[in-house]
């Protein structure tokens, strides 16, 4: 009955979705029109909640395991742990396709509840275009991938979910990047409303802000966690593979990276309007693109799952109204726009520009090592793209970035010289110089990991600058976010080069009581075990590792076997100091009873990961201060309002 | 100037002919095993049951091709392919099994059940096999050749449309 409801409240939201769109378009191309208009912001909000309870009687089915439903009996098990269970919900394409559709289904609600900003035509062509996108993934859902299909007789039991998604890292990591990817579905149909009505003002980049923000927080947020997951879970010891997922996930934050830079110029200088536009469609693009490479198949991908052409065939032709229909109206429109203000190249617009330029470089680069093997497989010539070509060529364009990023913030709006902030652009100067002759002379480090400490540590300090003279309790919260989140990337970026530059590692067979040394660390084996857990077997290696001779900490990786479904993984284990990480691994056992033992010494590597937290919490930061700022000027705008309102009735 | 407005548009049209190209080209999702084409390497397995005998790479160079099934009793597809290799047993086929995991009580309780293929049956309580020749889960089938060499490599039950491969198989690394 639960499974029955909600297919029913999907198709009821489907139809809102239909209404939302129809109504909009109409209201907007005929102004007579507008008494259906009244409907719009109505179908938004109730398609929000019918779409959210469809959600969540399908998280009901898998709570209560009800294996007469398909979706649940192939990817859970009655005997799981409830938490990934209730994962179990999104870690399946019908489920994770329709907790999308519920995201967009809230965000165009939410819209439609609080968005006042916007005048209402391009307010009514943004939620027209809201409900095209959300319909079309309706549609996936209802004609291809239903996720409350029965099975004629229910299953004995389930199949299990795929054991490397079970883990609490990853249960919540896809929702997050969802939440990404959905916030940029909706500065996507704010930059097509716009489109329809040519009206890009300021005031529309203040409404889409905060979505962008928000979805860059997440995309951020769910980036750094799922390099973290790779790293620790897949026991390979390295955090980021340049594999087609992660790209799908990488190209729409630099996308969003470069819009959310684009729009508050747009917000506080009114210039960059068709760029932001451009920036608006190709920032969803992105995902999309990302979703359909991922669910497709097309791509051979270490994380390959859900792989069906049917779906990707559905995906493509989405991809194609979606993005095609945008691409096409952008063509047509953006001549209408006019450019907005002009700025010197020298100013504040000038280095944002100058940086949203090379982040697109970046996304080209990406995206083409991406589909690169897709283009070569078309003439039978099997490739694959890794760090060799995407470290070296991203270079070319990360490392002036970096330099303009660190002097960027201190420029004038408008107008300004170079030379006025001479002094700060020497500091920047010397810090990396002397960083490159420092690492340069002491160690003997390849060139990428050179100059990645070197601008590191100096975007390190000169991200600090503009905090300088400033009464830091005075200082607006957007200001404090942009200096936390750029000091974020240069940590990130420390970690990253020191990981490349000083990691050990070894690969030992020791026999039990027989000891390895890696960096400062010497490892014993004390023994093996086979273990048990809840749903899987394990052999586990008992390590008790001690760092420069102090007391020795215990390591258990383990070597795990899943029966439901049957599959094997690594466990690997992790010793964190301040200064790095022992990463170790158990692998097989030789024919003379030693065993195999990877490990690793990897200075500074949680860097990455704080690093990552870093910026996603400038990005927190930066998200408050605009909603701080935006209540505050709503309520000058009623008090000034409501002043008048006096004034007027006295005279 | 508005030439370059179309620029976007005409890239994601390449991108679109591209991906819909290969979507029509037939994919190869075989996750094959590193170690086809190379000799077992060494390991020697104590019986599964008592009164049996154990498994060792050196069962397999006496110039004879045979089959390795990689099972375990706690194993559901395991059940869906027995008949299979018994089908293939009666056709000739020497199946030596290595049970992952297992406990000799429940080994012997779904030998009574499912019937037993097996000329022999090595218990790998460690996975140290299945690591060894790169068997990702159970069940798997390899092909052995008589110089103890892997030449084949089934991932999944065996199903009724695959005995005649596996048979053909054999044949050629006769």
């Amino acid at each position: 009955m639960i499974a029955e409801l909600g297919l029913a409240a999907l198709w009821l939201a489907a139809a809102l979705a239909a209404l939302q769109m129809a109504v909009g378009f109409m209201a907007v191309r005929n102004e007579r029109a507008s008494e259906l208009a009244g409907l719009i912001r109505p179908a938004a909000i109730v398609q929000g909640v019918l779409v959210a309870l469809s959600f969540a009687m399908l998280v009901w089915l898998f709570a209560v395991t009800d294996l007469s439903v398909k979706l649940v009996a192939s990817n859970s098990h009655s005997m799981k742990p409830l938490v990934f269970k209730l994962s179990g919900t999104w870690g399946n394409h019908e489920g994770s396709m329709l907790l999308w559709v519920t995201v967009m289904g809230l965000a165009g609600a939410l819209i439609a509840l609080v968005e006042r900003r916007l005048p209402e035509r391009t307010m009514n062509a943004t939620l027209a275009a809201q409900g095209v996108v959300s319909l079309g993934f309706y549609a996936f859902l209802l004609l291809s991938s239903n996720p409350f299909e029965r099975l004629p007789t229910p299953a004995a039991e389930g199949m299990g979910l795929n054991p490397l998604l079970q883990d609490i890292g990853l249960a919540f990591h896809p929702p997050t990047l969802y939440l990404g990817y959905v916030g940029l579905s909706v500065a996507f149909s704010f930059a097509v409303g716009a489109l329809l009505t040519r009206q890009v003002t300021p005031d529309f980049a203040r409404a889409m802000r905060p979505w962008v923000l928000g979805a860059w927080v997440m995309l951020t947020v769910g980036i750094t966690a799922g390099s973290y997951w790779a790293y620790y879970e897949l026991g390979w010891g390295g955090w980021w593979f340049w594999d087609p997922v992660e790209n799908a996930s990488l190209m729409p934050w630099l996308a969003a990276t470069a819009l959310l830079h684009s729009a508050s110029v747009l917000a506080s200088r009114d210039a960059l309007r068709t760029w932001t536009i451009m920036l608006g469609v190709v920032a969803f693009s992105m995902s999309m693109v990302g979703t359909f490479l991922v669910r497709s198949g097309i791509l051979t991908s270490v994380h390959a799952f859900a792989v069906d052409p049917e779906r990707g065939t559905f995906i493509l032709v989405l991809l194609g109204i979606f993005i095609g229909g945008a691409l096409l109206l952008f063509a047509l429109r953006a001549n209408t726009i006019s450019e907005g203000e002009r700025f010197a190249l020298a100013s504040r617009e000038g280095a944002l520009v100058f940086n949203n330029v090379m982040l697109s470089a970046i996304l080209a680069i990406v995206l083409l090592g991406t589909l690169y093997p897709l283009l070569t497989e078309a003439f039978d010539v099997r490739v694959s793209v890794g760090p060799p070509y995407f470290n070296p060529v991203g270079a070319i364009f990360v490392i002036p970035m970096l330099a303009v990023m660190a002097v960027g913030p201190l420029l004038r709006w408008r107008q300004d010289r170079v030379d006025r902030i001479g002094r700060e652009i020497a500091l920047f100067a010397a810090l990396v110089l002397a960083a490159l002759v420092l690492f340069g002379l002491l160690a003997d480090i390849a060139l990428l990991p050179l100059l990645g400490l070197a601008f590191g540590l100096g975007l390190a300090v000169a991200s600090l600058l503009p905090l300088r003279r400033r009464k830091l309790g005075r200082t607006p919260l957007a200001t404090w976010g942009m200096v936390i989140a750029h000091f974020g990337i240069a940590v990130a970026l420390i970690g990253m080069a020191s990981e490349s530059a000083f990691t050990k590692e070894r690969l030992a067979a020791v026999a039990e009581g027989d000891s390895a040394t890696v960096g400062p660390w010497t490892i014993v084996l004390q023994g093996v075990e086979p273990v048990a857990g809840p749903n899987w077997t394990a052999i586990q290696g008992r390590l008790a590792a001690s760092y420069d001779g102090d007391e020795p900490d215990i390591l258990t990786p383990q070597s795990r076997n899943f029966w439901a479904p049957p599959q094997q993984t690594t466990e690997s284990a992790l010793v964190t100091r301040w200064n790095g990480q022992l990463y170790a691994v158990i692998g097989d056992r030789a024919p003379d009873g030693r065993w195999q033992v990877r490990l690793w010494w990897k200075p500074f590597v949680p860097l990455i990961w704080y690093g990552g937290l870093l910026v996603a919490l400038g990005g927190v930061l930066a998200l408050l201060g605009r909603l701080l700022s935006d209540l505050r000027h709503r309520r000058l705008a009623v008090r000034i309002a409501e002043r008048r309102a006096d004034r007027e009735a006295i005279a | 100037m508005s030439w370059r407005l179309w620029v976007p548009l005409f890239v994601f049209a390449l991108f679109l002919g591209l991906a819909a190209y290969q979507l029509t080209q037939p994919k190869d999702e075989f996750v094959a095993s590193g170690m086809v084409g190379e000799e077992l390497p060494y390991f020697n397995l104590p019986p599964a049951m008592e009164g049996g005998e154990g498994v060792t790479n050196a069962t397999f160079a006496d110039g004879q091709p045979r089959l390795l099934n990689i099972w375990a009793s706690w194993c559901l597809p395991c059940i869906a392919e027995a008949p299979h290799l018994e089908s293939l047993e009666r056709q000739g086929v020497e199946i030596v099994g290595v049970a992952i995991r297992d406990r000799p009580e429940d080994i012997a309780r779904f030998l009574a059940q499912h019937g037993n293929p097996y000329s022999r049956i090595g218990r790998d309580d460690l996975s140290e096999v299945q690591l060894a020749i790169g068997s990702s889960g159970v069940p798997e089938t390899f092909v052995i050749d008589g110089e103890g060499v892997i030449r084949y490599q089934h991932i999944g039950d065996v199903r009724a449309s695959d005995v005649p491969v596996l048979l053909a198989e054999l044949e050629q690394a006769r």
